[in-house]
């Protein structure tokens, strides 16, 4: 096979005051040159005001086979939510 | 007309101009997706520098209508740009060179021409300025990748500073239209960012594990139309169109 | 299309009771219109289809570049030249986002690449048509992107996530392909008479190449049920091809401009357009590798990729050698 350069995930930050997203991939032989193929990929169209990189390697993902052991004990926790409590209605702001 | 002004407006223009019509010819070809975009992006960034410098010409010369009207009716005696830009691309390492060694300089005439007293001049070098200083960077990175990569590279690295180092001299010189502009702080003078400039170069070439050598005698003169044998194929596809059918719109 | 099935589909069947439960399963998160992700179970056909889907549509923006980039050096203004630019860069992309989201699958960018190169993978037909003129860069602007717009929006809900994504990305991009390439026949179909000679040339070169980038008709489409079924074909070939025509007719009235089609009209009953037999022999042929310019096409890529082995090389050695200094 011929060679190519690892697969980097690229996470833009869309303007002040929101998180980094995912945003998509680029390949790149280092960091460094990562974030510039990544610039120069998905910042074409004033997408974001700030950059992350990460090699795709290094990211460590939940298996969707945990996904019942690891996401749905959180379903009957109702009372974590604040529709679950009745105000009397006096109570206009809480 | 101020006829020094005007000309320094296309020595602007064409470096632009044709830098970017030689990142053109990468569209397509690069060595990797991600390397073609990058390309692509100087050569947005040049042709729109090109763009506002013709125009700005062009608003000086009643005889030409627009940018496009310098851009593609001109002949090769009648541009203004460095020899340096109009090279071929020869292989990547050879384009690299060209792009550092070009945007290195242009990154610190623009840091100054953004204080020209010309404020249209300083409103274009200004926005210019954050375009160049990247393509500075980028072409430094890449500069030192491939003078620290393998020894194709660094082989490779080293016959394109061998083709481009000859025409670094003429980007320093000063003529009497750069002296006229100068006495009136319209444009800066190149000798006052020289030391900066070897400087910077010396600093990335040591990096890339070039040597430095001194600069030859400068048999370029661009800014005069005299141009390399390159400029004039690189003009006949460029301006075939507008020159074939000239009463069209397109 | 860009992604019209044009290599056989595997035929894979679940072996053991578990595949054939996980099967059962899956087909019903698909026909509930949920999202396959990446690490989440899918039969192996459904990943060597999309595999195969998303890098040939991959290949497809690739080679796409270049016969447009054919006319980037002559493009007849600095306005133009800009926008084709900026346009060709986005295929660039497209290729680039459509490659990382075949790479979720499990395979990689360069065994896509020398799939294509070797000539195992297919890309789309349209790509092996010559450019000759200017206005074939406005003729491909205003009917390949726009074809390839009518496929890929309803790919944006795609049943394979990271693909959908893709596509969401590359229809927000797209957005002003097509207008700038019809754009380009206004100006040409409006310009001189050699302007409009040249238009009406590259019309009548891209229009019956335009039609059969749909891919075969329906009955000569054998994949298409299961495609459909997963969701990563939303209409089928024929369905889309007419749509365009409808759409395109009157566009092509308003440039002034003839669609090469004397058995072209308006069929009230059917409420769209009856059209001229398409050359499936022609088709048949490009998609074996015997187009105009499939030589060429292919050649280029190659060299491209190969004269850019050392680049790659040595960005990789010098990167190697830096992480081996910093563990020093
Ligand atoms: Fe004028
Ligand atoms: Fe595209
Ligand atoms: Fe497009």
């Amino acid at each position: 096979m011929s060679s190519d350069w690892p697969l980097w995930e690229v996470f833009i930050r869309v303007r002040g005051g929101l998180s980094h997203r995912h945003a998509g991939s680029v390949h790149a032989p280092d960091g460094e040159m990562a974030m510039r193929h990544a610039r120069d990929t998905y910042t074409r169209r004033m997408e974001g005001v700030s950059l992350w990189v990460i090699q795709s390697n290094d990211i460590i993902a939940s298996d969707p086979a945990d996904s019942s052991a690891l996401f749905e004990p959180a379903q009957d926790k109702i009372y974590r939510h604040p529709t679950f409590y009745a105000l009397p209605t006096e109570v206009e702001h809480m | 007309m101020e006829r020094a002004l005007y000309d320094y407006l296309l020595r602007r223009g064409d470096d632009s101009l044709i830098l970017s019509q030689r990142l053109s010819e990468w569209c397509g070809h690069a060595p990797t997706i991600e390397v073609d975009l990058s390309l692509a992006n100087l050569g947005l960034d040049l042709l729109g520098q090109a763009t506002l410098f013709l125009d700005y010409a062009a608003s000086m010369n009643a005889d030409v209508h627009n940018a496009d009207a310098l851009a593609f009716h001109r002949d090769a005696a009648e541009f203004r740009n460095c020899l340096l830009v109009e090279q071929p691309n020869g292989d990547f390492a050879q384009t690299i060179v060209r792009q550092f060694l070009y945007s290195t300089w242009q990154k610190m005439l623009f840091d100054r021409l953004a204080f020209s007293k010309d404020p249209t001049v300083a409103a274009i070098a200004a926005k210019a300025v954050k375009e160049i200083s990247y393509h500075a960077d980028l072409s430094a990175d890449w500069m030192i990748r491939l003078g620290g990569g393998t020894d194709e590279s660094n082989r490779r690295l080293k016959a394109g500073v061998e083709w481009m180092w000859r025409l670094v001299p003429e980007l320093l010189v000063a003529d009497e239209i750069d002296n006229e502009l100068i006495t009136k702080d319209i444009a800066p003078d190149p000798a006052s960012f020289e030391t900066d400039f070897m400087t910077k170069i010396a600093e990335v070439f040591a990096e890339a594990g070039l040597d430095v050598s001194p600069l030859p005698r400068n048999f370029a003169s661009g800014r005069r139309g005299y141009h390399s044998e390159h400029l004039g194929h690189l003009l006949c596809t460029m301006q075939y169109l507008p020159r074939a059918y000239p009463d069209a719109q397109w | 299309m860009y992604t019209t099935e044009l290599q056989k589909n595997p035929r894979i069947l679940p072996v053991s009771t578990e595949a054939a439960e996980q099967t059962v399963a899956f087909e019903a998160r698909v026909a509930g219109d949920e999202y396959i992700e990446p690490k989440d179970w899918m039969p192996e056909a459904y990943r060597k289809t999309l595999v195969r889907q998303i890098s040939q549509h991959a290949h497809s923006e690739i080679v796409g570049m270049l016969p447009e980039s054919n006319w980037l050096t002559r493009a007849p203004s600095l306005r133009r030249k800009a926008i084709l630019f900026a346009k060709v860069q986005d295929e660039g992309g497209h290729g680039l986002y459509l490659y990382a989201a075949a790479e979720t699958l499990g395979t990689s960018r360069a065994e896509m690449i020398d799939a294509l190169h070797d000539g195992r993978a297919k890309y789309s037909t349209i790509f092996n048509y010559p450019t000759m003129n200017w206005a074939d860069i406005g003729a491909i602007g205003w009917l390949v992107d726009g074809a390839a717009i009518m496929n890929q929006v309803p790919l944006q809900r795609t049943s394979y996530g990271p693909y959908a994504r893709a596509m969401v990305r590359i229809c927000k991009e797209e957005s002003f392909h097509q207008r700038q390439g019809f754009d380009i026949m206004l100006h040409m179909a409006k310009g001189t008479a050699e302007q409009k000679a040249m238009a009406q040339d590259a019309l009548n070169r891209w229009w019956w190449p335009s039609l059969m980038m749909f891919g075969p008709p329906d009955d000569n489409s054998p994949n298409s049920a299961q495609s459909m079924r997963w969701r990563i074909k939303r209409e089928t070939n024929d369905e889309i091809r007419q749509k365009f025509i409808d759409a395109t007719v009157p566009q092509a009235a308003l440039l002034g401009l003839t669609l090469p089609d004397p058995d072209l009209k308006w069929n009230d009953a059917k409420g769209g357009h009856d059209f001229g037999a398409i050359d499936w022999e022609e088709f048949n042929a490009v998609v074996r590798g015997e187009g105009p310019c499939a030589l060429e096409r292919i050649s280029a890529r190659r060299t491209a990729w190969d004269d850019g082995a050392w680049v790659r090389d040595a960005a990789d050695s010098y990167a190697a050698k830096q992480s081996s200094k910093k563990a020093a």
